[in-house]
């Protein structure tokens, strides 16, 4: 990965928000972490484990809306709001991120 | 043998309002039984927890369980917990005043009071009995002691406490006699036997299940109870039963003597009314009720085993839980009009390990009923179907339960019957296979119903799947499917696994083309055109409920519109799927496999040369020969795809999308000596003509140079067979992966370019009218295959040229994916890898 990790006082710089194309998801390492990022096309980013926790499936590889992430290997279905499985299956966790001067923060 | 089944742990306690402060309506239910239980659930769901104080009385200390499972607890196969529907901590939670084992006496109907046996008054402003039925136990001379109980060693089965104790005693019994000759008692003998205990069944009437089957299927289904070391005595009473202390043996009307230490009577059961008929209700079979399940008090209601509708009486479970929604629905004022019309009641179980299922008539009744038998002693196997006037109105299968999707289908919703009648009961291979009932899984209607118990529809089941139920359990839980006799099961099994293949799950239950979007194709196509909606967002904002996205509608849309504007279409990556994406199939540890296009499966050294380069190069873990007749390497990381494109340097093989995917071909005229036509130059051109094209789900074709068929045509979504002097048979419709079925034979055409031109054709045809997912071999019969050639071949709606137009569009519109993306990554980071700390592949490298 050529992003530069960068620890702020509340998060760590990941990458630019244009690395992650509208609607898709990226993968950056954050604190020795997978997370992967996501900007939906409404604008807003979401970020979480990388792994999906059925069965391993790289979640920045699935396909998003304004409510659910879907991993791309069994469809399982994960809620932006609270990572929470919509099967009632093992949720995700999820991490605040935002943008700062077109930066994407991700807290760890 | 005390212990109470889904008892509440000892200590917990339940808050109850302040009886003056309650405003709400008092909701009184005697009987927590099947009926009884799944009313209270009902009326909960409806909100009714808000409206009423719901009281519910019940004769046995247990919270509510799952009665129809006693015959497996009994055999041993399901332990009790697991047949606890809902536990005394239920009735808690949900602030129900559960009264276990306590028996009402009567009801003061003036005062609106229940009267209870321990001396308690309750009030109530609506009544509802689901007292349910009792065993019946006929009169026999000793088989009750001075003091009116049973007999030691007697014992009725209808309740778990009355299982438990023949459990109990199985260890210590070794011959047993059961009474009576239906499904319980069938079910008592067997679960008996199987506990080593020799068994004499002993039937009143002249053959087993007579209230089911007739004669014939019941002599059948005597075979099959026997071959299991169950002696079976028929058309004889008990008269008497021997003992003083304990049951020794009872004696048979013809003076036969019958020794054994257990007795089980199952000759029927009763419906319990003695609270109603004390309490001065109308009562004549069972407790008298109108459409509303209302009895002659109009504050008191009766449902389930204990009610009588329009002179029926049920012994069901699905009519009992039919009542239970009619109910509900009519207290709570959810739909105070409902009304229960009667059931027709079609029922499958497993009785002695025999498959039964039987609906409507056994036998035919008027002289013009049409009456079709398949008798198959031997194998232990009756089928027949009784019809009237086109309508199914009674089936009887015996050990081969195999049809009874369809037929239940028919037998409620009158669904049209095969002309050849004796497909109702048996798949006849060849033929033209569209005209048939014979449903598969994937062929059933998704609003044929699966679970009979529960109302559980294939639809209801394949929208779980796409909700996101990744187990048959899930999908059970969240249904209910299956969750009543079980015996279903290993069909909703079929249709969860059925539904849950492929890449997406569809959402059947809605005629949407795609779940995000309420609109079925035709309609959404032409809002598409209407509108000039060029991308998946642009539709989305436009025709998505409040403008709002939807995951599991993007690949479909994304292909719909690349099928309507061809190169026109404006491209969005998110859109897709990540095999779209990127260009290869998804793996399970996150890589893809890259398969080259080898059209008709016909390759060179030097093609083959450069693929093991390839592989060698990349460290690809597997290389293996496709069933499409191609090459795949396997494991591959999604970074070094374009890379591995570029060496290859060979064009995509669309191994991974929703769309035309390759042709097989055989070695046809040039070496074969048996064959009639170039197969594999077709084959080629088939390939070069529509390759890539996206289309509702996979299209996998073949050619071949004579009816030996050896590249499979027959059972492709379009095959074509040699069949000499230049003529070409072009089948459609035909599988062979989950499904199996021989394609339909769509026209006999002169001349390879006539080949083409149907083919495409057929295929432009499809991709236009067939669901999202919805395969040729769905299409084809669903459409129908006569409609299919009267458009295609005589052109009787006039679109041929418009179909040959947007396949040419389409075919115009193809660029080579691996070679476009190769150059030039399509979005920032296209082949970044989405585990970066994950050291892929993790697949055994071979």
């Amino acid at each position: 990965m050529s992003v530069t990790e960068m620890t702020t006082t509340t998060g760590v710089v990941v990458g630019r928000v244009e690395d992650v194309p509208p609607g898709e998801g990226r993968t950056f390492v954050a604190a020795g972490v997978q997370i992967a990022v996501f900007r939906l096309r409404n604008g807003s980013l979401h970020a979480t484990q990388a792994a999906c926790p059925h069965a391993g499936g790289p979640l920045a590889d699935g396909q998003t809306d304004v409510d659910v992430l879907l991993c791309p290997l069994h469809q399982y279905a994960y809620r932006w709001a609270d990572g929470s499985s919509t099967s009632g299956a093992t949720p995700i966790r999820v991490h605040p991120v935002r943008e700062v001067d077109g930066n994407l923060v991700v807290e760890v | 043998m005390t212990a109470i089944l889904g008892a509440r742990p000892a200590g917990a306690t339940a808050l109850h309002l302040d009886e003056e402060l309650d405003s709400r309506g008092r909701l009184v239910v005697v009987g927590n039984g099947m009926a009884g239980a799944r009313f209270v659930e009902e009326v909960l769901e409806r909100g009714g927890g808000e409206q009423f104080r719901i009281t519910v009385f019940g004769d046995e200390p247990h919270g509510n369980y799952n009665r129809i499972m006693l015959s497996p607890v009994l055999a041993g196969e399901s332990h009790e917990d697991d047949i606890v529907l809902n536990s005394h901590d239920w009735y808690c939670d949900n602030g129900i005043d559960l009264r276990a084992g306590v028996r009402v006496e009567r009801i003061d109907a003036a005062a609106k009071q229940v009267h209870a046996a321990d001396g308690s008054v309750t009030p109530y402003d609506h009544l509802v009995l689901a007292t349910g039925s009792y065993s019946f136990i006929p009169p026999m001379t000793g088989i009750r002691t001075d003091d009116g109980e049973l007999l030691p060693g007697v014992h009725g089965f209808r309740t778990i406490d009355e299982t438990r104790a023949m459990l109990a005693a199985v260890g210590t019994c070794t011959r047993a006699v059961v009474m009576g000759g239906g499904l319980l008692g069938l079910e008592a003998a067997r679960a008996l036997q199987g506990h080593g205990l020799q068994v004499d069944l002993v039937h009143a009437m002249p053959w087993l299940m007579n209230a089911q089957l007739d004669a014939e299927a019941g002599a059948i289904l005597k075979k099959s109870v026997e071959s299991l070391g169950i002696t079976v005595h028929l058309d004889v009473l008990a008269s008497e039963v021997l003992g003083t202390d304990r049951v020794q043996g009872v004696v048979l009307k013809d003076g036969r003597r019958l020794d054994c230490d257990l007795l089980v009577v199952a000759a029927g059961v009763r419906p319990h009314t003695d609270v109603a008929v004390r309490s001065g209700l109308e009562v004549e079979r069972a407790i008298v009720v109108d459409d509303q399940l209302r009895t002659d008090d109009p504050d008191v209601y009766a449902i389930g085993e204990c009610a009588q509708h329009r002179g029926s009486v049920y012994g069901l479970v699905a009519p009992a839980w039919e009542h239970a929604r009619v109910l509900a629905d009519v207290l709570t004022g959810t739909d105070p009009e409902a009304e229960y019309s009667g059931s027709r009641t079609a029922t499958k179980l497993k009785v002695a390990g025999v498959d039964v299922a039987v609906m409507g008539v056994s036998t035919p009744e008027r002289d013009d009923d049409e009456f079709l038998v398949i008798s198959e002693p031997k194998r232990g196997v009756h089928l027949s179907v009784v019809i009237r006037d086109d309508r199914l109105i009674g089936a009887t299968l015996l050990g081969d339960t195999r049809k009874v999707a369809f037929l239940t289908q028919a037998f409620d919703r009158g669904a049209p019957l095969p002309e050849e009648r004796i497909r109702l009961l048996v798949d006849l291979s060849g033929g033209d296979g569209s005209a048939s009932g014979m449903l598969s899984v994937a062929e059933m209607p998704a609003d044929s119903q699966v679970c009979n118990c529960n109302g559980v529809s294939k639809g209801d089941i394949c929208g779980a799947v796409s909700a996101g139920c990744g187990s048959v359990g899930e999908v059970m839980d969240r249904t209910r499917a299956g969750k009543g006799c079980g015996s279903c099961k290993s069909l909703v099994k079929q249709i969860v696994e059925w539904a849950a293949d492929g890449d997406l799950a569809e959402d059947p239950a809605a005629s949407y083309y795609v779940p995000g979007i309420p609109m079925p194709k035709p309609e959404l196509m032409r809002a598409i055109r209407e509108h000039d909606l060029r991308s998946v967002s642009a539709v989305f904002a436009t025709l998505g409920p409040g403008g709002k996205d939807d995951a599991r509608s993007k690949m479909g849309l994304t292909s719909l519109l690349k099928m309507i504007w061809g190169s026109d279409y404006i491209p969005e990556k998110d859109a897709e799927f990540i095999n779209d994406r990127v260009h290869g199939n998804i793996q399970r540890d996150g890589t893809f496999s890259v398969v080259p296009q080898m059209k008709g499966g016909v390759t060179t050294p030097a093609q083959l040369r450069r693929i093991a380069e390839v592989a060698e190069k990349y460290e690809v873990p597997m290389v293996k020969v496709t069933g499409g007749q191609r090459i795949d390497l396997l494991g591959v990381r999604k970074e070094d795809l374009p890379a591995m494109w570029s060496d290859l340097g060979m064009p995509s093989g669309y191994a991974y999308g929703k769309s035309f995917r390759t042709v097989k071909t055989c070695v046809g005229s040039d070496f074969c000596r048996f064959g009639l036509g170039d197969s594999t130059q077709l084959g080629i051109d088939l390939e070069t003509r529509f390759q890539g094209i996206e289309s509702p789900a996979k299209m996998k074709l073949a050619v071949v140079g004579c009816p030996r068929n050896c590249a499979e045509a027959y059972v492709k979504d379009v095959g074509v067979v040699a069949i000499g002097n230049g003529r070409w048979e072009v089948y459609v419709g035909g599988a062979a992966g989950a499904t199996i079925r021989k394609g339909d034979l769509l026209a006999t055409v002169e001349g390879r370019d006539a080949v083409m031109t149907l083919a495409g054709r057929f295929m432009q045809y499809y991709r236009e009218n067939a669901n999202w997912l919805e395969r040729t071999y769905d299409f084809v019969p669903r459409v129908g295959l006569e409609k299919i050639k009267a458009v295609l071949l005589e052109d009787s709606e006039g679109i041929c040229a418009d179909l040959d137009a947007g396949m040419q569009r389409s075919i115009d519109a193809y660029t080579d994916p691996w070679g476009q993306d190769a150059r030039e990554p399509a979005t920032p980071g296209q082949f970044r890898p989405a585990l970066p700390l994950i050291a892929l592949p993790k697949v055994p490298v071979r």
